[in-house]
């Protein structure tokens, strides 16, 4: 027998024992039941956008997938048939351009603001100049490469390409491959850094063989991120690659991307060059969130 | 004391590696390297401000301040005013954040204060970082053909209940401002939902043991304790998708209609900066290109003002515990 049980709290006139008791009729509780539906109704409507979009491409995008998509142009105005493949292609194309360029220059800037510049005001500066460049709305980056290299002609007296494009969507990827390969760096535990200089490694040696590979996890997962983010891209792309309905030619001419011919044929008034937005958008939405799922798989793969 | 090695024939294994100059060369080769990698990052946002105002200037010379608060959009005669496009983007992503903002921090609040199952928690988080993933344009494909004929009865609705009051005067005859905004709050819907949800997940256990202690409800908990504790890097998100609606552009082209006069009507067809950017600039000319890149100015300036608020805001007004 404990000592609390020896007192009889339900005698008390100080105390009533059933106070403590839930009691779902309290005006609190009434107004915490409320609240609660309140944020499961919002969250319901937030998460309701996603089932909608997804499903009308699903629908409308996933009737149109045959093999003739993937391999044929996009028919001539008014008529049928065809598919998106030079789009397709482009986009390929295009990505790849911006993830040349933007590849070295975030994982080497990354680089140095973990491992050359702990704590320098000219490392705040950068990171403070990145957190800017990413808030930067993708048309200005659009804007940027028009005016730099669009009017200027710079690239053999070619004016849209699929060249400026790629440049362009390089700006937009350079802030997330930044920061991903800064913070991932960071996580990096400092020992291990101290054993590979313990046993004579040359600091070049130890972030290329060292603490790059154990950040990989973390910065692979945010460059496909960001690969995928400018795949689905289009602002930047409508006036630097233009658009064009034939293959691709070349990086230094137009090129069709599966973005710009959504943006397209979607307004467009003819019912086939609709439907082959829809088409363009399933496999943009297709590749993108498999590019995300990917990414979370990378991620869960390197905790376990 | 001292080993003496002098004698020893495994003396070299004991004294330290002496560096040869290649490698000393490829280790400061790298490290300039990777400072001139970074100092692309400032190059590049010199480089966007100096491309954009240069261009600019032509039409800075021309217009002067009048460009601000004049409305005339008219390539025909050269004479431009950007005052509708300003208007419509400040409103549209306003109205989209009044909207979004509710919506944003009572999910997060949902998915982080253990109202539900973890599994339902996560499966909401996984959807709603999905939806920020989907690209601009295919919402905007989507709001055309689907969103907006679904809302016009509605938007028919508010004219006919509303239509004395000059927000709802017009008729709704399709692409118009009020679609724009509700894509748009798809758009940062997401955003302001993952920050607040980071944001809540990092107010201490303690604050939240000590509420429930002294025998708070939980969403008395919520309302007094944890949401004051995460409210400066709420704050700093909204601002933070304030700068993402205002920049936004696929989806807000594709349905807001891109009309060149001022109607203030939420019904009537309107403009953004970024929408009139995209549908000019392919076939724009002259001074006409000059003006769009004062428009791309503006926008610039806009959106920079509002993000290093943002980050100042979560800096200094962050609480510390």
């Amino acid at each position: 027998m404990t000592s609390s049980t020896n007192i009889s709290y339900a005698n008390s006139d100080l105390f009533d024992r059933r106070s403590l008791f839930f009691d779902p009729n309290l005006k609190r509780n009434r107004l915490n039941e409320l609240l609660t539906a309140i944020a499961a109704t919002f969250a319901a409507i937030a998460v309701l956008p996603l089932f909608l979009v997804l499903g009308y491409v699903l629908v409308k995008g996933g009737s149109m997938i045959r093999p003739s998509l993937f391999l044929e142009l996009p028919p001539e105005l008014g008529l049928t048939g065809g598919g998106i493949g030079n789009a397709i292609l482009g986009t390929l194309i295009v990505s790849a351009i911006a993830t040349c360029i933007a590849l070295p220059v975030g994982i080497g800037g990354g680089i140095f603001l973990s491992e050359y510049s702990r704590g320098g005001w000219f490392a705040n500066f950068i990171r403070f100049g990145n957190d800017v460049l990413a808030g930067v709305p993708s048309i200005i980056a659009g804007v940027f490469i028009y005016g730099l290299v669009v009017v200027t002609k710079l690239f053999f007296d070619q004016s849209f390409s699929a060249m400026a494009g790629g440049i362009a969507l390089s700006v937009l990827m350079l802030p997330t491959i930044i920061k991903t390969t800064d913070e991932g760096l960071r996580l990096v535990p400092q020992e291990l850094r101290w054993g590979a200089y313990g046993v004579g490694a040359s600091k070049f040696v130890t972030i290329t063989r060292i603490t790059l590979p154990a950040a990989f996890t973390p910065i692979a997962t945010g460059v496909v991120l960001a690969v995928a983010r400018a795949a689905g891209e289009t602002a930047p792309l409508i006036f630097t690659t233009l658009f064009s309905p034939y293959w691709p030619d070349g990086i230094f001419n137009p090129i069709a991307t599966m973005s710009v011919l959504i943006y397209n044929f979607a307004i467009m008034p003819y019912e086939y060059q609709n439907a082959l937005a829809w088409a363009a958008s399933f496999v943009l939405v297709v590749m993108i969130l498999g590019a995300n799922l990917l990414s979370r798989w990378i991620s869960k793969m390197a905790k376990t | 004391m001292k080993p003496d090695f002098s004698n020893d024939v495994n003396a070299e294994a004991f004294t330290l590696r002496r560096r040869p100059p290649s490698e000393k060369l490829v280790d400061i080769g790298f490290s300039q390297l990777s400072l001139a990698l970074a100092s692309g990052v400032a190059l590049v946002l010199l480089g966007i401000f100096l491309t954009v105002f240069g261009q600019a200037r032509e039409a800075i010379a021309q217009f002067g301040l009048n460009f601000l608060t004049t409305s005339d959009w008219d390539p025909v005669n050269d004479r431009y005013g950007a005052l509708v496009a300003i208007y419509g983007t400040l409103v549209s992503s306003l109205l989209a954040l009044v909207i979004a903002v509710p919506l944003g921090v009572g999910t997060a609040i949902f998915i982080t204060e253990d109202l539900v199952p973890t599994r339902i928690r996560e499966a909401i988080g996984l959807m709603v970082e999905l939806l920020a993933a989907l690209p601009s344009v295919v919402l905007g494909l989507w709001a055309i053909f689907v969103m907006e004929p679904a809302i016009r009865p509605v938007l028919n609705m508010l004219h006919n209940v509303l239509g004395w009051s000059p927000l709802f005067s017009t008729v709704p005859q399709g692409p118009g401002m009020a679609p724009a905004i509700l894509i748009l709050v798809v758009m940062v819907l997401p955003i302001i939902t993952a920050i607040s949800r980071d944001a809540l997940n990092q107010v201490p256990i303690e604050l939240r043991q000590g509420a429930y202690g002294i025998g708070s409800t939980r969403w008395g908990a919520i309302f007094n304790v944890i949401l004051p504790a995460a409210i400066s890097a709420i704050i700093g998100g909204v601002m933070l998708s304030l700068g993402r609606a205002m920049g936004e552009t696929m989806a807000v082209t594709m349905i807001i209609g891109n009309s060149l006069s001022f109607n203030i009507s939420l019904l009537a067809p309107g403009n953004t900066i970024a929408s009139m950017l995209a549908n000019q600039f392919g076939e724009a000319d002259g001074i006409q290109v000059s003006a769009l890149m004062y428009a791309a100015l503006i926008l610039m300036l806009l959106t920079f003002v509002v993000n290093v608020a943002a980050q100042w805001i979560v800096r200094r007004l962050s609480l510390r515990y």
